[in-house]
């Protein structure tokens, strides 16, 4: 019988010929990754539970401080400390402000074929490389870090079939929203997502971590795409070389199929408190906006700064509106300081930080208050997740979120 | 097999982990501290309500969101016994294994549960509830093992010889 990508990926990693959905296998962990949402947690329990532990391969360990960079408290600079301390006494590798776990972890490590867990839901941006990186707590993380495995359920495998090519003005992030609100926040539970089709040949390796990283908020276990000469070539510019370059075989088996032709999506923005609450823009125009976020590891890259930048370009942000630009990493940063985006975003009034996570996950920079409102490109809108409970946030591509941030209200970019 | 009786709180869908523990509050230094925050975006008062052994009844998509494990923590720190619910996102699910803290997939249950009931859970066979039997699934022996040992950390050091 045949197998799908992610399929094989397990089965490599677990050294045996075969694997089909719904077995459960002991697998090598190729990498793991940790950020200071939890490491802490990961650093107590290694020193205070168990005796005598070691680290089973700390090169395959990777430490990322970026949800509260710089630190906001004692308390949180206490935290990260202990985190340091650990990976330094240990050798771990460990970066610190210089940018989203995801985006550092795409830029430095993650390669073809490789099987790699991260105290993160949204590791599964890893599939724009042809991997497979899925999100676990603190607790899997420990116990991979100290036997170097896990178990894992073989995932069933959903295939999105893509065709057509994206029209000028709408972008990876409308179609992966288009996509979440047609099946849910539950669509995909435990599933994969593969995406395929001449559709996914046209985008490129950003565009195919937008589409990975939010596959978590339809429930997915993890995204992947075929790792074909794109995804190959962006890795060659990095010096990097895959561990296994995987096709689904022609009889894998799909739980289910769909196809989305990408010249039908169009601008969409996912309303308060869920991702899978997808409307076109029209609908939420007019929508009064205190503050717009350009940023996360889901649309903080180069191609968003840029597009972002071309419709605040000699214009200015509402005088009601903090417009956060956040680049995803410093290697974004420097590109765009090199391209004069970030003069234009200053020149508009933004306000551009260092790169972390920012407002998305609702702590250090940016939070909202009572009934304010938030549009952004990061990667969820659950209630009271960018500050106070009954704070509202749309998501939409980092073209509306510009847009909205110079009317003051939520517009698309042709209404300016 | 074994048998158990609580009374049980009602919640929706897609109840995420931000609601049950939002982000402002993990800053604090323990799980007893946080225990009192949780649900609040959307029941300020459930926290300071449940009493040990309560069970939650939610419909699908439980825990949906972030990795964050402080979630299940704050939840087995509470007293709840366990949760059943139409489904559960995948990363809540093996982080609340983890930690010794039992989930229980049922369709129907939620449909017909009201808050404040009595109801009993027989594992791994049903569930009894308003006169009403709902079957219940087992679960996999290796998550039956972690979850008998009271979670992964101790189950590990079982298997892997990090004991005392």
């Amino acid at each position: 019988m045949g197998m799908t990508i992610a399929e094989k990926i397990i089965a490599l990693a677990a050294g045996v010929p075969q694997v089909k959905a719904g077995d459960i296998h002991t697998v090598n962990l190729d990498r793991m990754m940790s950020n200071d949402g939890t490491t802490h947690l990961t650093v107590d329990m290694y020193h205070k539970k168990l005796k005598n532990p070691r680290i089973a391969d700390p090169k395959k360990m990777v430490f990322i401080v970026d949800h509260n960079v710089p630190s906001d408290s004692p308390k949180t600079a206490a935290s990260q400390k202990k985190m340091r301390d650990f990976a330094r006494e240990h050798e771990i590798d460990f970066w610190e402000g210089k940018g989203v776990c995801h985006q550092i972890m795409m830029e430095h490590y993650v390669c073809p074929g490789e099987l790699i867990f991260g105290a993160d839901s949204h590791t599964c941006t890893y599939g724009a490389l042809g991997a497979f990186g899925t999100g676990v707590g603190c607790t899997d993380l420990l116990y991979g870090m100290v036997t170097g495995t896990s178990w894992v359920l073989v995932p069933e495998t959903v295939k999105f079939n893509l065709v057509g090519r994206l029209s000028e003005g709408v972008y990876p992030r409308d179609l992966m929203l288009t996509i979440i609100g047609e099946i849910g926040a539950s669509g995909v539970s435990y599933q994969v997502m593969e995406f395929c089709g001449p559709g996914a040949e046209t985008l490129s390796v950003d565009d195919r971590m937008v589409l990975c990283n939010l596959s978590v908020e339809a429930g997915a276990k993890t995204a992947v795409f075929q790792a074909d000469q794109v995804a190959l070539d962006w890795l060659e510019e990095r010096g990097r070389k895959p561990k296994a370059v995987f096709a689904s075989d022609e009889d894998a088996v799909y739980a289910r199929e769909y196809t989305f032709d990408l010249s039908e999506i169009r601008p969409v923005a996912a309303r308060p408190d869920f991702v899978d609450d997808v409307v076109p823009v029209k609908e939420v125009c007019g929508v009064r906006i205190d503050e717009a976020f350009l940023g996360s590891c889901n649309n903080g890259r180069i191609d968003d700064l840029r597009v972002g930048a071309a419709i605040v370009k000699d214009r200015k942000i509402s005088d009601h509106v903090r417009f956060l630009v956040v680049p995803a990493s410093n290697e974004v940063y420097l590109q765009a300081l090199k391209e004069g985006l970030i003069d234009i975003f200053m020149r508009s009034g933004a306000i551009v930080m260092n790169p972390n996570c920012s407002v998305c996950w609702g702590s250090c920079q940016g939070v909202i208050g009572e009934q304010e409102v938030l549009i952004s490109t990061g990667t969820r809108n659950f209630k009271g997740r960018a500050g106070h409970p009954n704070s509202k946030v749309y998501l939409g591509s980092a073209a509306t979120v510009a847009a909205s941030a110079v009317k003051g209200e939520i517009c698309t970019a042709d209404m300016l | 097999m074994e048998e158990f009786t609580g009374n049980i709180w009602v919640l929706g869908d897609d109840i995420d982990t931000d609601i049950i523990i939002p982000t402002e509050y993990l800053a604090l230094e323990t799980i007893e501290e946080m225990k009192q925050y949780a649900f609040s975006p959307l029941r300020p008062e459930l926290a300071g309500k449940i009493t040990a052994g309560d069970i939650i009844v939610a419909g699908k998509n439980f825990g949906c969101g972030s990795s964050r494990e402080q979630a299940p923590e704050v939840l087995k720190a509470l007293g709840i016994r366990c949760i059943v619910a139409k489904s559960f996102a995948r990363i809540f699910f093996r982080n609340s294994i983890n930690n010794g803290l039992l989930l229980i997939e049922q369709p129907d249950l939620h449909d017909h549960a009201e808050e404040g009931e009595e109801i009993c859970v027989r594992v791994n066979r049903e569930i009894t509830c308003g006169g009403m039997t709902y079957p219940i699934a087992s679960l996999p022996d290796n998550l039956v093992e972690i979850l008998q040992a009271g979670g992964l950390v101790k189950a590990m050091r079982r298997r892997n010889g990090l004991a005392d």
